[in-house]
C-alpha cells in the first residue's frame, strides 16, 4: 500500500493505541481497556476504506481518535503529513475543519432543539468567514447535494419532524458543509430501514467520488461494503488483522478470521446479511486482558500451538497492497 | 406550538392555575398603574394626616354581605363629592355666608364610632365662624356646636363635652343616631345631613369642610392598627411577591444550570470544587442565615433577594443537573459539535443547557411560590423590607397586634389567602407542565 501510489496520503495513522483506564472508586488503576491497540494505515485522496469488525472490537474508539476526540496513548494521526496533536488545540482545530463526521444514529446526532437551518448554519458560523448570504448559499448547495428537496420546506423543520433517511441526509449535509477532505462515517446506515440504506450508501459514494474525498467507512455489516471502498480493513479486538483492496479481499482473503467472516455469507452482497451471523463460534476476547500472542488464536481452527498463543503475529505483505497479521504466512 | 396549546387543554389544572395566575398578574398591573410606587409608599408609610379618614382596625365592607346585622361603613365626603352642596351668599361689606349641606344615607344596624368635620380656612385677621347642625331622617334639627375657625381644625363629635352634657349621654353618636321611639338603642335609618353655616368677614377669606364618618367597617380590605387601608398592601404586595419569586427562581435556576453544565463539561478540579461548595452549602441552614443577614446587615428587599439567590445557587439542583449533563455530554450531537470546532462555552450554552429546559421550566415554576414564601416568612418574622407594603408585613402587624385574639381574622386571612392563591397557582402549573414536558411521568 505504501508504495502503490505516488500521491501523498491525506490521512495516515501510525501505531495508534487507545486505552481507557479502568479505575476503582474513581482512582486506583485496575487495568486498561485496550480498545485500539497498535493500528496503522494510510488513505489517499479519492480513496475509501471500510473498517469491518464485530461489535465492541474498537471501531468507534478508532474513529473518535482519528477525529481527535480521544487522545491516543501512543502513536498519532497525521493529516497531510502533520501530526494533528503537534500544536495542541490549534492544530486539531485546523485539522477538524477538513474532516466531516457522519454518525451512526441520526436520531441522536442532531440537536433536537435546532431546526435544519440552525443545524447547518452552526458549523459555518463557528468556522467564520461567511456572511449571512454566503451561509445561505452554502446551505442550499449542500442540501441539493444530499438530495433534500424542496429545500424551503426542510429549513424550518426540527429533527423530530423528519424520517430516519432524511435525518441521515441532514447529518451528511452537516458533515459536508465545510467542504472537508476527509469523511469519517461510523456505521452510517445501521440504524436505518433496509429500504433507505442503499440510497444513503450510494449518496455517500457519489459524494466521495465527486469531491475526491478520503473516506473511512465503518461497519459490522460486510454486505454493505461493496457500495464503497477501494480497501477493506478487517479489525479484531483492537487490531487490524488484514488490509487489502476489495476485489482481492473477496477472492483471496488470507486471515482465518476474514475467511470465516466471508465464508459464513454465501452471498456477501446480500443486503441483510449481518456479521453477527457470520462470525466463527466463541466469544471475542476481553480487551482488558487480551489473550497472549494472536488475539484470534482461541477461536482459530488453524492455530499453531506454541507460536500463535505465545507471540504476536508480524504484519506480512502478501502483495504491496495486501497485508495480513498471521503466523500462517510467515514461512512462505 | 399549536399542539402545545391543544395539549394544555387536556389538563384542567393548567386552566385553573392559568386563571389564578392571570388574576395575580391583573392585580399587579392594576396596582402598579393605579397606585404609582411613590404613592403606594406614601399611603403605606404616610402618617395620621393620610390615614385620618379610616377608623382603626376596621373590618372590610364585604363582611356585611354575610351578616343580617349591617355594620356601619366608613366614608368621607368633601365639597367636591356629588350631592354635597355649597352655597355662597355675599353681603356688601365683604362678609359672606357659606352654607354647606352634606347629606348621607345611613342604613346600618350599628352606631358609627365617630363623626368628624375637618375645617380648612384662610383669612388674614378676622377668623371665620362656623355653625354645625345635624338633620336626622325624621326631621329633627340638632344644633351641634359653633366656633371660630383657625386654619385647620377638626371637630370630633364624640369629644364634644358640651354635647355630652346636653344629650345626657357619654356616647354622643349613639344619642344622635338612635331612634327616639325605640327603648333599646337602635340606629334610626335614613337620610341624614350635616349643615354647616360658615361666615367669613374678609373678601379673600375661604372655608372648606370635609365630613368623615368612622364606622366599624372600611374599604374592601379593612384597616390596621394605624388606620392604614390594607388594600394598599394587598394590591402592592402582589407585584412585589411575584417579582421576588420570579427573580429568585430565574436567578437560581439558570445560574445553577450553567454552573452544573460547566462542572460536568470540564470535570477535574473545577467540578470537584463545585461539588464540595454545593455540599457545604447544602448543610448550611438557609433560613437562619437569611435571618442573620436581615437582622445584622440589611432588610432591603434587594439584599434579601441577592442573598436568597446566592444561597440557593449551590443547591441540590446542581447535583441533579450535573447528572443529566454528564449523560448528555456524551451525546452524538455534542461529539459532532466538537468535530466542527464548537468552543466549550458554545457547547455549554448552545448545546448542553437547552436540553435541560424541558425539565427546568416546571422546576422554575414550582420554585416561584417557594421564594414568595421565603420573602413572606422573613416579613412575618419582622424582617420585611422597611419601605414596601407586603403581605408578610401585614401578617406580622396582625400578629404583633394580636389580631386573632381580638377576632380580627380578616387582618391575617386576607394576606394569607393571597399567599395561598400564589402558591397554589404556581404549584399546580408547575406540576402540570412537568407532566406535559416529561410525559413518562404521566402513567405514575
Ligand atoms: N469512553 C470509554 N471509556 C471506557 N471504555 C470505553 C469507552 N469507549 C469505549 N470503551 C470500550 O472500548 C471497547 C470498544 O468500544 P467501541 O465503541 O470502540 O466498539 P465498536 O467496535 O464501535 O462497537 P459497536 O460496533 O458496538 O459500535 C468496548 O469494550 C467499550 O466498552
Ligand atoms: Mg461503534
Amino acid at each position: 500500500m505504501e508504495t502503490s501510489n505516488a500521491t501523498p496520503p491525506t490521512l495516515s495513522i501510525r501505531d495508534l493505541r487507545v486505552w481507557f483506564e479502568l479505575r476503582r472508586w474513581g482512582f486506583g488503576h485496575v487495568g486498561d481497556v485496550r480498545a485500539v491497540d497498535g493500528i496503522s494505515f494510510e488513505i489517499r485522496p479519492g480513496e475509501a476504506a471500510a473498517v469491518v469488525g464485530e461489535s465492541g472490537c474498537g471501531k468507534s474508539s478508532l474513529m473518535k481518535t482519528i477525529l481527535g476526540l480521544y487522545k491516543p496513548r501512543t502513536g498519532s494521526v497525521y493529516f497531510s503529513g502533520e501530526d494533528i496533536h503537534a500544536q495542541g488545540r490549534k492544530s486539531i482545530h485546523a485539522y477538524r475543519a477538513n474532516v466531516g463526521y457522519v454518525q451512526q444514529d441520526p436520531f441522536a446526532a442532531l440537536p433536537a432543539f435546532m431546526n435544519v437551518w440552525q443545524i447547518l448554519e452552526e458549523p459555518l458560523i463557528i468556522a467564520g468567514g461567511h456572511n449571512k448570504a454566503n451561509r445561505q448559499d452554502r446551505i442550499r448547495q449542500v442540501l441539493e447535494e444530499v438530495k433534500i428537496h424542496p429545500i424551503e420546506d426542510f429549513l424550518p423543520k426540527y429533527p423530530h419532524m423528519l424520517s430516519g433517511g432524511q435525518l441521515q441526509r441532514i447529518v451528511i449535509a452537516r458533515a459536508m458543509i465545510l467542504k472537508p477532505r476527509v469523511i469519517i462515517a461510523d456505521e452510517p446506515v445501521s440504524m436505518l430501514d433496509a429500504s433507505v440504506r442503499v440510497e444513503i450508501l450510494r449518496l455517500l459514494r457519489g459524494l466521495q467520488q465527486s469531491h475526491n474525498l478520503s473516506f473511512i467507512y465503518i461497519t459490522h455489516d460486510l454486505s454493505t461494503v461493496k457500495y464503497f471502498s477501494e480497501y477493506i480493513f478487517v479489525m479484531y479486538a483492537g487490531k487490524l488483522v488484514e488490509k487489502a483492496p476489495i476485489g482481492r479481499m473477496l477472492r483471496n482473503s488470507s486471515h482465518p478470521y476474514t475467511q470465516a467472516l466471508l465464508s459464513a455469507t454465501s452471498d456477501p452482497e446480500a443486503m441483510n446479511a449481518r456479521v453477527y451471523k457470520e462470525v466463527p463460534s466463541g466469544e471475542p476476547p476481553s480487551l482488558v486482558n487480551p489473550p497472549p500472542g494472536c488475539r484470534f488464536h482461541p477461536r482459530c481452527s488453524k492455530c499453531i500451538h506454541g507460536l500463535c498463543d505465545v507471540q504476536d503475529p508480524p504484519e506480512i505483505h502478501l502483495t504491496p497492497q495486501h497485508q495480513v497479521a498471521c503466523w500462517l504466512y510467515s514461512q512462505r | 406550538m399549536n399542539n402545545f396549546f391543544h395539549e394544555l387543554r387536556k389538563y384542567p389544572s393548567v386552566i385553573a392555575s392559568l386563571i389564578l395566575i392571570s388574576f395575580l398578574i391583573g392585580v399587579s398591573i392594576y396596582a402598579i398603574t393605579t397606585i404609582p410606587y411613590e404613592e403606594a409608599k406614601r399611603l403605606w408609610r404616610g402618617g395620621e394626616e393620610i390615614w385620618y379618614t379610616n377608623p382603626r382596625q376596621a373590618a372590610p365592607e364585604w363582611i356585611n354581605w354575610f351578616s343580617k346585622n349591617k355594620q356601619a361603613v366608613s366614608f368621607s365626603l368633601r365639597t367636591t363629592n356629588p350631592g354635597v352642596s355649597r352655597t355662597i351668599l355675599t353681603e356688601e361689606n365683604g362678609n359672606s355666608e357659606i352654607i354647606f349641606s352634606i347629606p348621607f344615607d345611613y342604613q346600618y344596624d350599628s352606631f358609627p364610632q365617630e363623626l368628624m368635620i375637618y375645617f380648612s380656612s384662610t383669612f388674614t385677621a378676622k377668623q371665620p365662624y362656623a355653625d354645625v347642625t345635624l338633620i336626622t331622617p325624621d326631621g329633627r334639627e340638632i344644633h351641634l356646636n359653633n366656633f371660630a375657625l383657625i386654619n385647620r381644625q377638626t371637630y370630633r363629635l364624640s369629644q364634644d363635652d358640651r354635647l355630652t352634657r346636653w344629650l345626657r349621654n357619654d356616647n354622643v353618636l349613639q344619642a344622635l343616631f338612635r331612634d327616639p321611639q325605640v327603648e333599646t338603642p337602635t340606629p334610626l335609618k335614613g337620610s341624614y345631613s350635616v349643615v354647616i353655616s360658615a361666615y367669613t368677614f374678609e373678601a379673600n377669606s375661604t372655608v372648606d369642610v370635609e365630613l368623615v364618618m368612622h364606622g366599624t367597617l372600611a374599604g374592601w380590605a379593612g384597616t390596621d392598627h394605624l388606620r392604614r387601608d390594607l388594600s394598599v398592601a394587598l394590591l402592592w404586595g402582589t407585584p412585589i411577591a411575584l417579582a421576588f419569586g420570579l427573580l429568585a427562581a430565574l436567578g437560581t435556576t439558570f445560574t445553577t444550570m450553567v454552573i452544573a453544565a460547566i462542572g460536568a463539561w470540564y470535570r477535574g478540579w473545577l467540578d470537584e470544587l463545585i461539588q464540595r461548595v454545593t455540599e457545604i452549602n447544602l448543610v448550611l441552614p438557609f433560613l437562619p442565615l437569611l435571618l442573620m443577614i436581615g437582622t445584622f446587615h440589611s432588610r432591603s428587599i434587594w439584599v434579601i433577594l441577592g442573598a436568597t439567590i446566592l444561597l440557593n445557587i449551590f443547591g441540590g439542583a446542581i447535583k441533579t443537573n450535573r447528572a443529566i449533563f454528564l449523560q448528555i455530554k456524551e451525546s452524538p450531537y455534542i461529539e459532532a459539535a466538537r468535530v466542527y470546532n464548537a468552543s466549550d462555552i458554545r457547547i455549554i450554552l448552545r448545546y448542553l443547557t437547552p436540553r435541560l429546559i424541558p425539565t427546568l421550566i416546571p422546576q422554575l415554576v414550582t420554585l416561584i411560590p417557594t421564594y414568595v414564601f421565603i420573602e413572606a416568612s422573613l416579613a412575618v418574622l419582622g424582617l420585611g423590607d422597611p419601605e414596601l407594603p407586603t403581605w408578610g408585613k401585614v401578617i406580622n402587624d396582625a400578629f404583633v397586634n394580636s389580631a386573632p385574639y381580638q377576632g380580627l381574622y380578616y387582618w391575617m386571612l386576607e394576606p394569607a389567602v393571597m399567599l395561598i392563591i400564589t402558591s397554589l397557582a404556581f404549584a399546580m402549573l408547575g406540576f402540570s407542565l412537568d407532566r406535559i414536558f416529561n410525559p413518562r411521568l404521566r402513567q405514575i
